[in-house]
C-alpha cells in the first residue's frame, strides 16, 4: 500500500534522534575536528603555537621513524585482516550451512564469548602462550617436535598478528555469517540443477553473494586494528610497535599534542585511503556491493 | 563435512585457549606464570581482597560501567526507535556519525577527547570524562542490540494502541516498552561489560582514580603480581560470562515474546 | 443520515499525490467498501479517517464534528489492522480489554464486557490464551472484538481478510456481514478483492490513482459501470469498438460485428458523446447456442477459439467476424450439455439490453 515517507513520522524520528546525535556531534565530531586543528599547530615548550603550519606534517614525512611505524601498522593491520578473515570464513560457512537452525545461536554465542572477556588479560595470556618458556614452546619441546623453543613467535610482528587475529575473530565471523544466512538456499539448488558441482556452485554463487559480508568483515577488522595499542606493547617487542604507541608517547610522554594529533590524522587518513582502495577494487573486480 | 566440523572445533580451541589458561594459573601455587603447574592454592584470591587500591579500582569501574550502561541504553533507545520510524532528511549521515565509534580505533576517540577536555577546556580528568567517552563507544553497540528489538515491532501495534484510546506516551509504556524490554536489558548488560573491560580510553582519560583495567595494566609490569592478576582475571571472566548468558537469555525471551524466529547473535 | 463526510480532501507524500479531491459521504449504519488496485489511495483514505494521517487540504467530519487536530485516540473510530496488530505480550482477554483501560469501569464489569465481546466473535473461553498461540482466523476475531468492545461509531477494516486462506476468508465474509447487521455500526472496508466488496457491501467506492472512479451499490456498479476502468476492474467484461451516431433519451450506436441498435440512455451510465465509443458486454449475458437450439434473442455466428473448464462453469472464447478480439462467454455446466471443442463452429446469443456504453 502507498505508505510512503510520512512527514509526521519523520519529524518524530528527527526529534528522537537528536539527543544521541548531538551527543555524538559534541563528543566525537567536535573532538575529531579539534584533533585536525591541532595537527596544524605546533608545541612551543609548554604553550601551543596556534599559527597555521604544515610543519608537523613535514616532520612526520621526513622522520623515518614515523613513516616506518605507519608503514608497519598498515602492514600488520593488513596481515591481521587477511589472517582473520581467511580463518573466519570457514567458521561462518560452517555455522550457516552445516549447523542445525536451532543450534546456530549457541555457536554464535560460543564464538562471541571470548571477545567480551577481559581484553588486557587475554592479550597478556597470549604472551604466556607464545613466550620462550611459554605454553606452546614447552608443549612442543615436551612432545619432541622441536629441540629448542621457537623465538619467532613472541616480541615481533608475528605475535601481534596472532594475538589480534584472535581478538577480532567474532568481528570477522559475524558479518560473513549474516551475509551467508541471507543467501536463498534454492539459489544453490538452482545452480546444481543447471549443472554446476558443489565446488563450482560455491565459487559461482555462494562466494559472490557472501562478498558484502566479507567486505564488511575486512573493514571492521582492518580499521580498528591500525589503532591498537595494547597488543604491540605487550607482545610486539621493539619490532612490533605500531603507530598508536607513538601517538600515546607523543601525548602522554613527550607532551607534544600537535605532533600526536598529526600522527593520529595521518593514521586515519591512511586507513581511510586503504579502505576506499579496497572497496573500489572490490567493486571493480569482484562486482561487490555498492 | 567432518573436515569443516573439525576445523570449527579447532577454531573454538584457538578462541578459548587463553581464557582456559586463566583459572589454571589463578589456582597455581607458584610465583611465575609457566608450566609445569605446582599444586593448587587459593592464596592469590585471598591476596586480592587485601588490596585497598584494587577495591578502589573495582568500585570505580563499577560506578563507571553502571552509569555508562544506563546512559548508552537511554540514548540507544532514542536512536533505535528513531531509526525504526520513517525517514527524515540526513538520516543516513546522522546515524552514520552515531555508529562511527564502532569502527573508529579507540585510540583516536581517546586522544581526541583528551585534547578537547584538557587542552581546549582546561578541565581535569575524572570518572566523568571516562563515562562520557564510554557512553560514546557503547552507544553503537546498544543501538545494534536495540535495533533488532525495535525493527521487529509491527508499527501497527503502536497505531492499534492509539486507536484504542492511548496517547503516544502511554502507548510507548503499555505496548512498546514491554516488547523491547529484553532488548533494553541486553543493551544494559552489553554496555556494562564493554565499559568494565575497556582499557585504552580509560588509560588516556582517567584521573587520579584508575579503573580496573588501568589498575591491571599497572600490575602487568610487576612479575610478582601476575598470579594475582590471573586470579582477578578469572573473577572478571566468570562475571562477564554470567552477564552475557543473562543478556542472551533476555534476547531470546524477547524474540519469543514477539513471536519471532531466532536469527542469531547480538550484533 | 450522513455519519462521515469528506470535502475536497487531498494528501501528498512527497511528490506522490495519494488522494485527489475526495468528496465523500458515508451513511450511518452502512457497510461501505473502498475498492481499488494497490496504490490507489484506499488505505490512505482509511488511515485519514482513523486519524493516522491528516489531509493536506480539505475537511473531515465524523458525526458532525470536525476532526482536524483530533488524534486517533480521541476519534469515535476503531480499526482492524491488516496485520491485526495483536499485542504479542498480552493474553487474548488483555488484548480485547485494552481499550477499556480509560473507561470508568470496575473489574467485574470490564471482565463481563470482554467475555461478551469474545462471545460475539465466536471466541468464548479463549480469554486466558496467549495471543501468540492463535491462528490467523482467531487473531482476526480478536482484532474485531478489541475494536468493537469500545462501541465505536465507525469500524475501519484494512484488508482484514487478505491474510486468510480462501475457505476461511469466504466464511469470514459472511460472518462480518452478519456481525455488521447485528451491531448496526458503520463498517468501512478497504479491499482490493472485488468479489469481497460485492458480497459484503451496501455501497462501494472504486478508487483509482487517488480519486474515486465510481460510487454505487454493488449491483449498479456491476451492471452499469460508468467507465471502462471500473468495468475492467470489477468482474470480467468484453470490450467492443463502436460508434455513437445519435444521443438523447435513446442512443443510436453501431457495434463492430454486431450491427446498429438504439439503446436507452441509462445504458450509458457515464454519459457518451457522438463518435467512437467502447461497448462492454458481460460474459454471462452471452450464451452459446448448441445444435438445433433456437433463441428469441439475437444471434451471431462464430468459431470456438479457446475452452476453459471450471467445473461448475465453462468459459469459451468465440471468434466472431468483424470483432477484433474473441468474445468471452460463460456457460453453466448442466447434465446433458456438452463441452465444445476448440475449432467447433457455433452461434452466440446476445441481447442489446446487456450492452454498456462506456465513454472515454
Amino acid at each position: 500500500m502507498a505508505r510512503a515517507a510520512l512527514t509526521a513520522g519523520g519529524k518524530r524520528g528527527l526529534i528522537l534522534v537528536s539527543p544521541p546525535f548531538l551527543y555524538a556531534l559534541l563528543l566525537l565530531a567536535v573532538p575529531l575536528a579539534t584533533i585536525l586543528l591541532f595537527s596544524f599547530w605546533t608545541q612551543d615548550y609548554l604553550d601551543i603555537d596556534t599559527r597555521f603550519t604544515l610543519a608537523n606534517y613535514v616532520e612526520a614525512f621526513n622522520d623515518p621513524l614515523y613513516m616506518q611505524l605507519l608503514r608497519r601498522s598498515l602492514l600488520i593491520a593488513g596481515a591481521v585482516t587477511l589472517v582473520t578473515v581467511v580463518l573466519a570464513f570457514p567458521i561462518a560457512y560452517f555455522v550457516s550451512f552445516h549447523v542445525a537452525p536451532g543450534r546456530k545461536s549457541l555457536w554464535l554465542f560460543l564464538i562471541t564469548i571470548p571477545f567480551w572477556t577481559s581484553y588486557l588479560i587475554r592479550v597478556f595470556l597470549w604472551k604466556v602462550i607464545l613466550g620462550y618458556n611459554g605454553v606452546l614452546n614447552s608443549g612442543l619441546t615436551g612432545l619432541g617436535l622441536i629441540d629448542e623453543p621457537l623465538s619467532v613467535i613472541l616480541y615481533n610482528a608475528n605475535a601481534v598478528v596472532i594475538t589480534l587475529a584472535h581478538a577480532f575473530a567474532p568481528f570477522a565471523i559475524l558479518p560473513i555469517f549474516v551475509a551467508l544466512e541471507k543467501i536463498d538456499r534454492s539459489l544453490l539448488e538452482a545452480s546444481m540443477d543447471l549443472g554446476e558441482t558443489r565446488a563450482t556452485t560455491f565459487l559461482r554463487v555462494t562466494l559472490p553473494l557472501a562478498m558484502p559480508g566479507v567486505v564488511a568483515a575486512v573493514l571492521i577488522v582492518f580499521i580498528p586494528t591500525i589503532g591498537d595499542y595494547v597488543t604491540p606493547r605487550l607482545v610486539g617487542g621493539p619490532d612490533g610497535l605500531m603507530i598508536a604507541n607513538m601517538i600515546q608517547t607523543q601525548f602522554l610522554k613527550l607532551n607534544n599534542a600537535p605532533m600526536g594529533a598529526t600522527l593520529a590524522v595521518l593514521a586515519m587518513l591512511s586507513v581511510t585511503a586503504v579502505s576506499l582502495l579496497f572497496i573500489w577494487l572490490n567493486r571493480r573486480w569482484l562486482r561487490g556491493p555498492k | 563435512m567432518t573436515g569443516l566440523r573439525a576445523y570449527a572445533i579447532a577454531y573454538l580451541v584457538f578462541l578459548y585457549a587463553p581464557i582456559a589458561l586463566l583459572p589454571l594459573f589463578a589456582f597455581n601455587d607458584a610465583d611465575i606464570i609457566a608450566f609445569p603447574l605446582s599444586g593448587a592454592t587459593t592464596r592469590w584470591f585471598a591476596e586480592l581482597t587485601q588490596s585497598a587500591s584494587l577495591l578502589n579500582a573495582a568500585r570505580n569501574s563499577l560506578i563507571i560501567a553502571a552509569t555508562t550502561a544506563v546512559l548508552s541504553t537511554v540514548l540507544g533507545v532514542c536512536a533505535a526507535r528513531a531509526a525504526s520510524m520513517a525517514d527524515w532528511p540526513l538520516k543516513r549521515p546522522m546515524m552514520g556519525l552515531i555508529m562511527l565509534p564502532l569502527v573508529l580505533p579507540e585510540i583516536i576517540v581517546a586522544v581526541s577527547l583528551l585534547v578537547l577536555v584538557v587542552q581546549v577546556f582546561g578541565l581535569g580528568l575524572s570518572n566523568t570524562t571516562i563515562i562520557a567517552a564510554h557512553t560514546l563507544i557503547c552507544m553503537p553497540f546498544s543501538i545494534a542490540v536495540l535495533n533488532g528489538a525495535f525493527q521487529n515491532l509491527d508499527p501497527a501495534l503502536e497505531e492499534a494502541a492509539l486507536d484504542l484510546g492511548e496517547t503516544r506516551l502511554s502507548a510507548f509504556r503499555l505496548v512498546i516498552l514491554p516488547l523491547v524490554m529484553p532488548g533494553i536489558v541486553s543493551s544494559l548488560l552489553i554496555a556494562f561489560t564493554i565499559s568494565l573491560d575497556e582499557f585504552i580510553i580509560a588509560f588516556f582519560l582517567s584521573g587520579a582514580n584508575p579503573t580496573m583495567p588501568v589498575y591491571i595494566w599497572g600490575l602487568l609490569r610487576f612479575p610478582g603480581q601476575l598470579p594475582v592478576v590471573m586470579a582477578l582475571g578469572t573473577i572478571l571472566v566468570a562475571l562477564s560470562i554470567v552477564l552475557l548468558i543473562i543478556a542472551e537469555i533476555m534476547r531470546r525471551r524477547g524474540l519469543k515474546r514477539a513471536g519471532l524466529k531466532d536469527r542469531g547473535g547480538f550484533l | 443520515m450522513t455519519l462521515i463526510s469528506l470535502a475536497g480532501v487531498n494528501k501528498h507524500f512527497g511528490d506522490y499525490h495519494a488522494l485527489r479531491d475526495i468528496d465523500l459521504e458515508i451513511r450511518e449504519g452502512e457497510f461501505f467498501s473502498l475498492l481499488g488496485p494497490s496504490g490507489c489511495g484506499k488505505t490512505t483514505l482509511l488511515r485519514l479517517i482513523a486519524g493516522f494521517e491528516a489531509p493536506d487540504i480539505g475537511t473531515l467530519h465524523i458525526d458532525g464534528r470536525d476532526m482536524a487536530g483530533v488524534g486517533p485516540n480521541l476519534r469515535p473510530t476503531n480499526m482492524v489492522f491488516q496485520s491485526y496488530a495483536i499485542f504479542p505480550h498480552l493474553t487474548v482477554a488483555e488484548n480485547v480489554g485494552f481499550g477499556l483501560r480509560r473507561a470508568q469501569m470496575d473489574k467485574p464489569d470490564r471482565a463481563r464486557a470482554v467475555d461478551e465481546a469474545l462471545e460475539m466473535v465466536g471466541l468464548a473461553g479463549y480469554g486466558i490464551r496467549a495471543a501468540n498461540a492463535l491462528s490467523g482466523g482467531q487473531r482476526q476475531r480478536v482484532a474485531l472484538a478489541r475494536a468493537l468492545i469500545l462501541k465505536p461509531k465507525v469500524l475501519l477494516l484494512d484488508e482484514p481478510l487478505s491474510a486468510l486462506d480462501k475457505k476461511i476468508r469466504e466464511q469470514m465474509q459472511v460472518e462480518l456481514m452478519k456481525l455488521q447487521r447485528e451491531v448496526g455500526i458503520t463498517f468501512i472496508l478497504v479491499t482490493h478483492d472485488q468479489e469481497e466488496a460485492l458480497v459484503m457491501s451496501d455501497r462501494i467506492a472504486v478508487m483509482f490513482e487517488g480519486g474515486i472512479g465510481q460510487l454505487n451499490d454493488p449491483e449498479t456498479l456491476y451492471r452499469r459501470p460508468a467507465s471502462k476502468r471500473v468495468a475492467g476492474f470489477i468482474g470480467m467484461m468484453n470490450f467492443l469498438n463502436g460508434r455513437v451516431t445519435a444521443t438523447g433519451p435513446e442512443i443510436a450506436v453501431e457495434v463492430a460485428g454486431l450491427g446498429r441498435y438504439r439503446v436507452p440512455a441509462e445504458q450509458a451510465p457515464g454519459g457518451v458523446e457522438e463518435g467512437p465509443v467502447t461497448i462492454g458486454i458481460r460474459p454471462e449475458t452471452l450464451s452459446l447456442l448448441f445444435e438445433g437450439e433456437r433463441t428469441d434473442r439475437m444471434e451471431v455466428a462464430g468459431r470456438v477459439d479457446e475452452v476453459v473448464y471450471y467445473g461448475d462453469m465453462t468459459y469459451y472464447d468465440v471468434a466472431v467476424a468483424g470483432i477484433d478480439k474473441p468474445l468471452t462467454l460463460s456457460m453453466k455446466n448442466r447434465i446433458g450439455r456438452p463441452v465444445l471443442d476448440v475449432g467447433s463452429p457455433t452461434r452466440v446469443a446476445w441481447d442489446e439490453r446487456s450492452l454498456v456504453l462506456l465513454g472515454r
